[in-house]
């Protein structure tokens, strides 16, 4: 507790003063830094079109009510391939994420020394790629379509499943695994009786939770030829068919709302 | 006799769904559902075999990346990118401390509080290229739109964030502090800020991370950064300059974890 002596009355202060220089100095970098990026952004931007961006912003809004409802006929195949990216996506994701964050986890790796860096490799290469970046190669690569997002959506939920399930394993209550161990148990059974129904909640827990961030994810992996609606939106923004754009939105919106609903279900009714 | 010496029941691990009704629904749902997903998804499988080389030749190029041919592109769009993911790391903060006090239940009044979740909401929604998209539109090529865009996104995380945590705090303490007389910013200064202020710190420090990582792709439909180099690269084939770019942003994200974590360590 900081108290000073002022004008002979005693004064309570949150900090002491050294504290209290070293907190504005931190702010003081934070807002030179910030000041700078900032300079350098400004040189790079053409400030005539911002100023002019209410009125494009007002004049786009006008053009894109109201919604061209007629177009959904064409929207149902889309969302149906957008939710399939996502879940298809995830599945493979899970089946690769398994045996990554067994090799992973530092109590169940098979050699900590080897193994677990290759594991974690794989787990933050495929986390520091965005869905979007693994499209545009995919695409390049096996050309476009679902297929590509499918696995564009898989390899990038890898790393994050992986990830939060070695953590789970890790976290695991170790004399299950004896008393199981104890029993006279194999390896695999070990595994089977002992960690698996220790970890199963949160796996459950996991997929849903990375199912609903991949929906979000397959809406746009269309805009580099991955199928999907971001096809579509792509398309219509192209065409400025603003009424097909807003209606394209909603869906969006929708889809999102929908499935951020089902993951919280799911996960309240298993944890 | 053989029956006397087997147990006469056997164990069995018991499901992780109960009822045996809804488990079989469950299963065949899903069995369903699968073959209409494969279905109706068309693999052209002779295009998927002649991309095969080319995979191989883009797994070739990481050994060695060509970092010099490009370099000075590509060091021009990792400095864009930085610079937007600070400026808008900060702004987006900035602006989502207001929206995220408005969103706690436990400080704002109903009308402001609804106001507040519904602009959170629609923040969140959208992906952070679909925003991009119009800020493009809207306000030009180049790193402004991406700055708007990686706002926005902030807005929406951190201020649901802040909301949630403020909810979550200890009532006590602000109780005590407004016993004393403190006016509302006395109060919001002196109880309410350092409750949440460590693991807000560190879910800047977060943010700033995902920031980084989607400022690598706002590029690809024209908002700056990297991404916009990258994109090039792909379309032109190159390759092993495309290899050399995604190692550039594996470290940087590698870099900005790890000192992100050791912030989060420091002030937690």
């Amino acid at each position: 507790m900081a108290v000073r002596e002022h004008n002979g009355v005693k004064v309570w202060q949150r900090r002491e003063r050294a504290k209290q220089f070293s907190i504005w100095a931190g702010y003081l970098a934070v807002t030179a830094v910030f000041v700078y990026c900032w300079q350098l952004m400004s040189e790079k931007t053409v400030w005539f079109f911002v100023l002019d961006a209410p009125k494009q912003a007002a004049d786009m809004a006008a053009r894109m009510v109201p919604p061209k409802w007629s177009y959904m006929d064409q929207l149902w195949m889309a969302v149906w391939d957008t939710i399939n990216i996502a879940t298809l996506g995830t599945l493979m994701a899970l089946v690769l994420a398994v045996p990554t964050a067994y090799c992973a986890a530092r109590n169940t790796t098979p050699s900590v020394a080897f193994v677990r860096p290759i594991a974690l490799f794989i787990i933050v290469s495929s986390r520091s790629i965005n869905s979007l970046i693994w499209a545009l190669m995919l695409v390049t690569i096996i050309g476009p379509g679902v297929f590509a997002g499918v696995i564009a959506i898989g390899l990038r939920s890898i790393g994050f499943c992986a990830k939060l399930l070695y953590e789970a394993i890790e976290e695991i209550d170790e004399t299950q695994v004896e008393a199981v161990t104890a029993t006279g148990a194999s390896n695999a059974q070990v595994t089977a009786y002992g960690i698996v129904p220790q970890v199963l909640p949160a796996f459950a827990g996991i997929s849903v939770f990375r199912w609903d961030i991949n929906i979000r994810e397959s809406t746009v992996l269309g805009l580099v030829g991955a199928g999907g609606i971001g096809l579509q939106l792509n398309a219509s923004i192209t065409n400025l068919a603003w009424t097909q754009v807003s209606l394209i939105l909603l869906v969006i919106i929708a889809t999102v709302v929908l499935s951020e609903w089902v993951s919280a279900k799911v996960r309240h009714a298993i944890i | 006799m053989n029956t006397a010496t087997t147990a006469p029941r056997t164990w069995k691990k018991p499901p992780l769904i109960k009822s045996a009704r809804l488990r079989w629904m469950l299963g065949i749902g899903a069995a369903i559902y699968l073959a209409l997903a494969f279905g109706t998804m068309e693999i052209n499988w002779g295009r998927v075999a002649e991309g095969i080389p080319r995979g191989q030749k883009f797994l070739g190029a990481f050994f060695p990346p060509d970092f010099v041919s490009r370099w000075d592109q590509i060091a021009d769009g990792i400095y864009e990118s930085l610079w937007m993911t600070v400026t808008s790391t900060v702004v987006g903060i900035a602006l989502s401390i207001p929206v995220g006090l408005g969103a706690a239940r436990n400080l704002a009044p109903r009308p402001v509080y609804l106001f507040c979740r519904g602009v959170l909401a629609v923040s969140r929604s959208f992906q952070e290229i679909i925003i991009a998209i119009f800020m493009v539109k809207l306000f030009g090529f180049g790193p402004f739109a991406g700055f708007l865009t990686l706002s926005i996104a902030t807005i929406g995380f951190y201020g649901k964030l802040l909301a949630e945590d403020i909810e979550d705090m200890d009532p006590g303490q602000a109780e005590a502090v407004k016993a004393t007389g403190a006016g509302w910013f006395q109060w919001l200064n002196y109880s309410v800020q350092p409750q949440v202020l460590p693991r807000m710190i560190g879910l800047g420090m977060y943010r700033l991370d995902i920031n980084f990582r989607e400022s690598a792709v706002v590029g690809i439909v024209g908002a700056g950064g990297i991404g916009a180099t990258l994109n090039t690269a792909f379309d032109r084939y190159e390759f092993d300059s495309a290899a050399a770019i995604l190692l550039v942003i594996i470290a940087i994200v590698m870099f900005v974890e790890y000192s992100s974590s050791y912030v989060r360590r420091m002030v937690q």
